[in-house]
């Protein structure tokens, strides 16, 4: 099960890849689609294996990578509940977008391709999930990374796009960097890069100390700053996040997809499988936190003031990044997990809504030029409800639970950072919820103002693209309360403490039970379970989010429908913090200016020091000073070569014999 | 003792054809395209020899194998004396691999002086290919110098404008260098009274005149590598240089900068590389941010690769001194990689080069849509030279830099940085020349690659990708010789410490 899971998606790459002429767009629009079907099906089936059945972790051997002394790396999949559910995350959101794809580039020219690529994408992601150890977790990383690069810039004529791609790429790869040394780390450490080796002797390392850079830290810690330095990149994370909006250029279903349910998770999913390691790693943990807090918070209020539909969802992926990194910083992993689920449904689903009406108004992405639709889409209509709705946290909703959870684990850390986090994060709530209905009244309520010829165009999406968005909002009605008790559920079996949370009441297999669905795939050391102190938080800080949530509701209606003027307003009163919004906190200027102006100066005058300074002193200098030989060597032309190669031999021999002569 | 002289075949059948070329084939048309075809053929043979040799190679044996000796200069006990281990092993492969790819890149952009060119590259195979199985130092010393004479030919023969200079400078450089190999070679003889390589290995001379003897052989092998700061010459001789020899220049004459570390200075010198680790770690960390940076602002395509390449080879030398198992089979391992990689993108500038005549990247732009099956495989070894998981390049680059963080967290840091860098240039040559508005009629009106241009890059994408994939292939076999090796060095640093 687990090798068709992980790759069909492969042959279906493989086969769109290569036989693109032979079997037509349709064909390779079959063969994808039916790979991810199938490997769809059978990551279900593996999760009922573990989550009802009796099924334990294993890991299958595929073949031998590189082994070279004590080094050595095998192709293998992990199969274990955190592997099971990123793999049915992944193959579930991945078939709907594949088939949604369908339609949506149903008028490009290139469709054969873009399946390929999305094929290769979930290849690659399954890759990264499924891995025993960090080196085919670094295969799936680079690989994702890869189909990434290649789907922003799928419109390759567009300079934009290209530009975002290459971006994508390069930023990335400055986190690989400190990945990179995280896996040397572990590597000099614990003497292995296999998970099963590492989780093992983390208790004998807890006290190593590593010498780096000519200073001694605690290897624990610099393990996991180094790691979660790779998952900022990967995650967009504050600092290396300026690819994720830009990445936008891309077609709508790798937005979906790619940059905001699996690729861009792939750093909380690092952590989540690291949580052996940071259990013992505090002061890495407190960071998590404090960048976490900060990204959901900064990235909420950009978010405020963008125009461009898919960039506002972009920036509320970001965010919800953040709250998912604060969670890991506080040990509360099965609720970065299970809302890293829930974000996956609902927001592929508000992305793929956000292509629909895109799709609908003839490629139009600026909100200032929207409005007055949602007569004419009304199943869109509903469904961006929905995935506004769950990302909102509004009660019942999928991100309701998830999202309070993680705030009530921040509360019940009880640290100063841990406050900090909660703190953030409820402001960030309250933005989230405002921009969400920002950006649903702007699309669909007020005047039309989209030209009259586009307004006429406006219709409503194929059957195609409409029942992989129905799959979606299944799963963003229903994901948070299905699987709030395995996720994060009390562990203690006591009913009653479960909060005001109303929590389904089914015949629980044994395994509905947080620390059994888990396993050992995510450890918590004792007096650190936040999750378990998080059922018996004060009632207010539970009650919060939703709060503030319905404060930001009303105030976007206040502002949107009530009194348009006020937006306009609003602008001229808090001028300095609109600018500095609207602009992103100017970090694209900022890295523009320190970083990669400064790195092609320098490029200039090296490449004018080769020839000045190098050449000037060494060759250039002993040419003039043998004219001669060049002289000689113009003769070139005259073509008796074999002549100068045979001299050439010749005075070899004759040194080699001198030589010879004076030796012997 | 001596069996079936496998390595004299393998060494001495291109000079056999050089030599029917010559004798044999009229100088005119007919001859020409003869030439091409017995050129060809006899690579081809000396290819089909080699993977017999890498077949009957025991991997479990760390020694050299297929020894042949015999005398040649009796008085001062020179012998010729030749043998493979699991390091020479996959540098033969690769130069039995290359050379008949030249060829065929060759066949239609080469026009003039067929026949000779033909020689050259014929007689400039059997220098490689000796270099790599000589077992006596002066022999050695003969192929790694011989090379040198026809590689200079091709380029200020069959070279672009500026041939003459670059040729020139090319040999000045690399001369000089070799200056300073023999003299350090007679020293070496009278200190130890033999040129036998395998004796001199196994018995270091005393630490106090290594380091001298280091130093003159380093400034040869690092002017092959090249490592900065002499490597000035690269640049120009490959954009003067025909494709071919490009791709010849960068995918072995480089390497045996690397065997040469791996053959003289590291064994024979082990204190005196010890010592002087340190300085070839910066040099090559110098090297990786340096060429990086200057790769990123050319404007010529073979320059940009050129620069790459040298900072690909920094990755050599760092792993390479780090006398770490890991290191030094992740250098091995990133030059035999490089070879495929560089000669396959020099392929692929000449590929468009033989369409448009210029190597200038804004010239082109847009060209993904008339060359699709171009732009996949440019892609496949743009992302090898990236050093992405999956391609050969990133298991060379991974164990070097595992390797260096073994010895210096900070040099393998900054050397990682190359990651980053690499990754920005190589990512705006193909954007600036694949992707983008089509800027240039002419250039959007290229013909897609033919199937003789497809043929040889599909062979390399393939090779790029299973040695990525399972780089088993040539470690397994490689592995023995580089432990003895390492043994051999953390042997004579625990005498040193020991006895000082």
């Amino acid at each position: 099960m687990d090798v068709i899971a992980v790759f069909a998606p492969f042959f279906a790459f493989v086969l769109a890849g290569l036989l693109n002429r032979q079997i037509g767009d349709r064909g390779c629009q079959i063969v994808t689609c039916v790979g991810l079907l199938i490997a769809a099906a059978a990551s279900i089936k593996l999760f009922l294996d573990f989550a009802l059945g009796d099924q334990m972790p294993y890991v299958r051997v595929l073949a031998e990578w590189v082994a070279v002394g004590d080094f050595k790396v095998s192709w293998a999949l992990r199969v274990d509940m955190l592997s099971v559910v990123m793999m049915n995350v992944i193959t579930i959101v991945s078939s709907c977008v594949h088939i949604y794809s369908v339609g949506y580039m149903s008028h490009d020219e290139a469709k054969g391709r873009f399946m390929a690529y999305l094929s290769l994408f979930t290849f690659a992601m399954l890759m990264l999930v499924s891995a025993d150890n960090l080196l085919q977790l670094f295969f799936g990383w680079e690989g994702v990374g890869l189909a990434s690069y290649l789907l922003i810039g799928f419109w390759n004529e567009k300079h934009s796009a290209n530009a975002a791609a290459q971006k994508a790429f390069i930023v990335n790869r400055i986190g690989d960097f400190g990945l990179t040394l995280g896996i040397f780390t572990i590597f000099l450490v614990f003497g292995s890069i296999e998970f099963e080796t590492i989780f093992a002797n983390v208790a004998d390392q807890a006290e190593t100390a590593f010498v780096f850079f000519g200073h001694e830290f605690h290897a624990l810690t610099l393990i996991g700053l180094l790691l979660f330095i790779g998952a900022t990149g990967k995650s967009a994370q504050l600092g290396l996040h300026v690819w994720l909006p830009d990445a936008m250029e891309g077609p709508t279903p790798v937005s979906a997809l790619i940059h905001a349910a699996t690729m861009v998770t792939a750093g909380v999913f690092l952590l989540a499988r690291f949580s052996p390691v940071y259990e013992y790693a505090p002061f890495a943990l407190a960071v998590v936190t404090v960048v976490g807090a900060l990204t959901a918070f900064i990235a909420a209020t950009i978010g405020l003031t963008q125009f461009d539909i898919k960039r506002v969802i972009a920036y509320s992926t970001m965010s919800q990044l953040g709250y998912m990194f604060f969670a890991l910083g506080v040990s509360a992993y099965g609720a970065a997990m299970f809302h890293l689920m829930t974000h996956a449904f609902f927001k592929a689903l508000l992305f793929l809504g956000a292509g629909s009406v895109i799709h609908a108004l003839s490629g139009e992405q600026d909100m200032r030029k929207m409005g007055g639709i949602w007569k004419k889409i009304p199943v869109t209509y509903v469904l961006m409800w929905i995935g506004s709705l769950a990302l909102a946290g509004v009660p019942f909703f999928a991100g309701y639970y998830s999202k309070d959870i993680m705030l009530e684990a921040a509360w019940a850390r009880d640290t100063g950072v841990a406050h900090f986090a909660y703190w953030l994060g409820i402001a960030a709530a309250f933005m989230t919820a405002f921009y969400s209905w920002r950006l649903l009244f702007m699309t669909f309520h007020g005047k039309p103002r989209a030209s009259a010829e586009v307004m006429h165009h406006v219709h409503e999406s194929p059957p195609v693209m409409l029942v992989p968005l129905f799959v979606l909002a299944l799963g963003a009605l229903m994901a948070g309360a299905v699987f709030y008790q395995p996720f994060v559920g009390s562990a203690g079996g006591h009913e009653a403490s479960a909060a005001h949370h109303t929590e389904p009441a089914h015949e629980s297999p044994e395994r509905w039970n947080r620390q059994a669905f888990w396993g050992p795939a995510i450890q918590v050391r004792p007096g650190n379970d936040t999750l378990e102190v998080a059922h018996n938080v004060a009632d207010w800080v539970k009650r919060m989010p939703t709060v503030v949530g319905v404060l930001g509701i009303v105030l976007a209606f206040v502002m949107y429908i009530l009194q348009p003027r006020l937006p306009g307003r609003m602008k001229e009163i808090f001028s300095a913090p609109h600018t500095l919004f609207y602009n992103k906190w100017f970090w694209d200027e900022i890295y523009q200016f320190v970083l990669v102006r400064p790195a092609l100066l320098l490029g200039r005058m090296l490449s004018l020091g080769d020839r000045k300074v190098i050449d000037a002193v060494g060759p250039d200098g002993g040419a003039r000073a043998s004219g001669k030989i060049a002289t000689a060597l113009s003769h070139f032309q005259s073509g008796y070569i074999f002549q100068y190669a045979f001299v050439m031999m010749m005075a070899l021999v004759a040194v080699l014999s001198w030589f010879a002569f004076r030796m012997g | 003792m001596i069996s079936f002289p496998i390595l004299t075949i393998l060494t001495f059948l291109p000079l056999v054809g050089a030599l029917v070329i010559l004798l044999f084939l009229r100088n005119d048309e007919t001859g020409a395209g003869s030439a091409r075809s017995m050129a060809l053929v006899t690579s081809l043979m000396t290819l089909a020899g080699a993977l017999i040799l890498m077949l009957v190679f025991d991997p479990a044996n760390p020694d050299f194998q297929f020894k042949e000796k015999m005398i040649w200069l009796a008085p001062l006990g020179i012998a010729y004396h030749l043998g493979v281990d699991g390091i020479s092993l996959y540098f033969v492969l690769l130069t039995a691999l290359l050379v008949p790819i030249c060829i065929i890149a060759s066949w239609r952009s080469v026009e003039t002086r067929v026949r000779e060119y033909m020689i050259a590259f014929l007689v400039l195979e059997t220098f490689m290919i000796g270099t790599f199985c000589a077992l006596d130092a002066i022999l050695f010393y003969v192929f790694f110098e011989g090379g040198l004479i026809p590689m200079f030919l091709i380029i200020g023969i069959w070279g672009g404008k500026r041939r003459v200079y670059s040729a020139y400078k090319f040999f000045l450089y690399t001369f000089l260098g070799s200056v300073f190999m023999l003299l350090a070679l007679m020293v070496l003889y009278m200190q130890a009274g033999t040129t036998d390589m395998t004796v001199l290995m196994a018995n270091p001379v005393a630490p106090s005149i290594q380091t001298w003897l280091w130093w003159a052989m380093f400034a040869s092998f690092a002017v092959k590598m090249p490592m900065w700061p002499v490597h000035t010459w690269l640049p120009d001789a490959h954009v003067e240089a025909p494709t071919a020899g490009s791709v010849i220049l960068a995918g072995v004459l480089l390497k045996m900068g690397g065997y040469g570390f791996l053959r003289f200075s590291l064994p024979m010198f082990p204190e005196a590389s010890a010592a002087f680790a340190p300085v070839v770690f910066w040099l090559s960390v110098i090297a990786i941010i340096y060429t990086s940076l200057v790769a990123l602002v050319q404007e010529d395509m073979k320059k940009l690769i050129a620069y790459s390449s040298v900072a690909h080879m920094g990755f050599v030398t760092l792993g390479l001194f780090t006398a770490t198992l890991e290191g030094i089979s992740g250098a091995i391992f990133q030059m035999i990689s490089h070879g495929l990689i560089s000669g396959a993108l020099f392929l692929c500038v000449g590929v468009v080069y033989d369409r448009l005549h210029t190597r200038d990247i804004a010239r082109y732009g847009g060209i993904v849509k008339n060359m699709p099956r171009f732009a996949t495989l440019f892609m496949l070894f743009m992302l090898g030279s990236v050093g992405l998981p999956g391609t050969s390049g990133f298991v060379g680059e991974f164990l070097t830099l595992l390797g260096a963080y073994q010895v210096d967290t900070l040099i393998a840091a900054l050397a990682a940085s190359g990651m980053v860098l690499g990754a920005a240039y190589m990512l705006v040559l193909y954007r600036r020349v694949i992707f983008g508005p089509p800027a240039h009629a002419d250039a959007t009106a290229m013909p897609d690659v033919d199937g003789r241009e497809f043929a040889v890059l599909a062979l390399l994408a393939a090779l790029v990708l299973w040695l990525g994939v399972f780089p088993g292939m040539i470690t397994r076999s490689m592995t023995p010789s580089v432990e003895k090796l390492v043994t051999h060095i953390t042997q004579h640093h625990s005498e040193q410490e020991q006895a000082p």
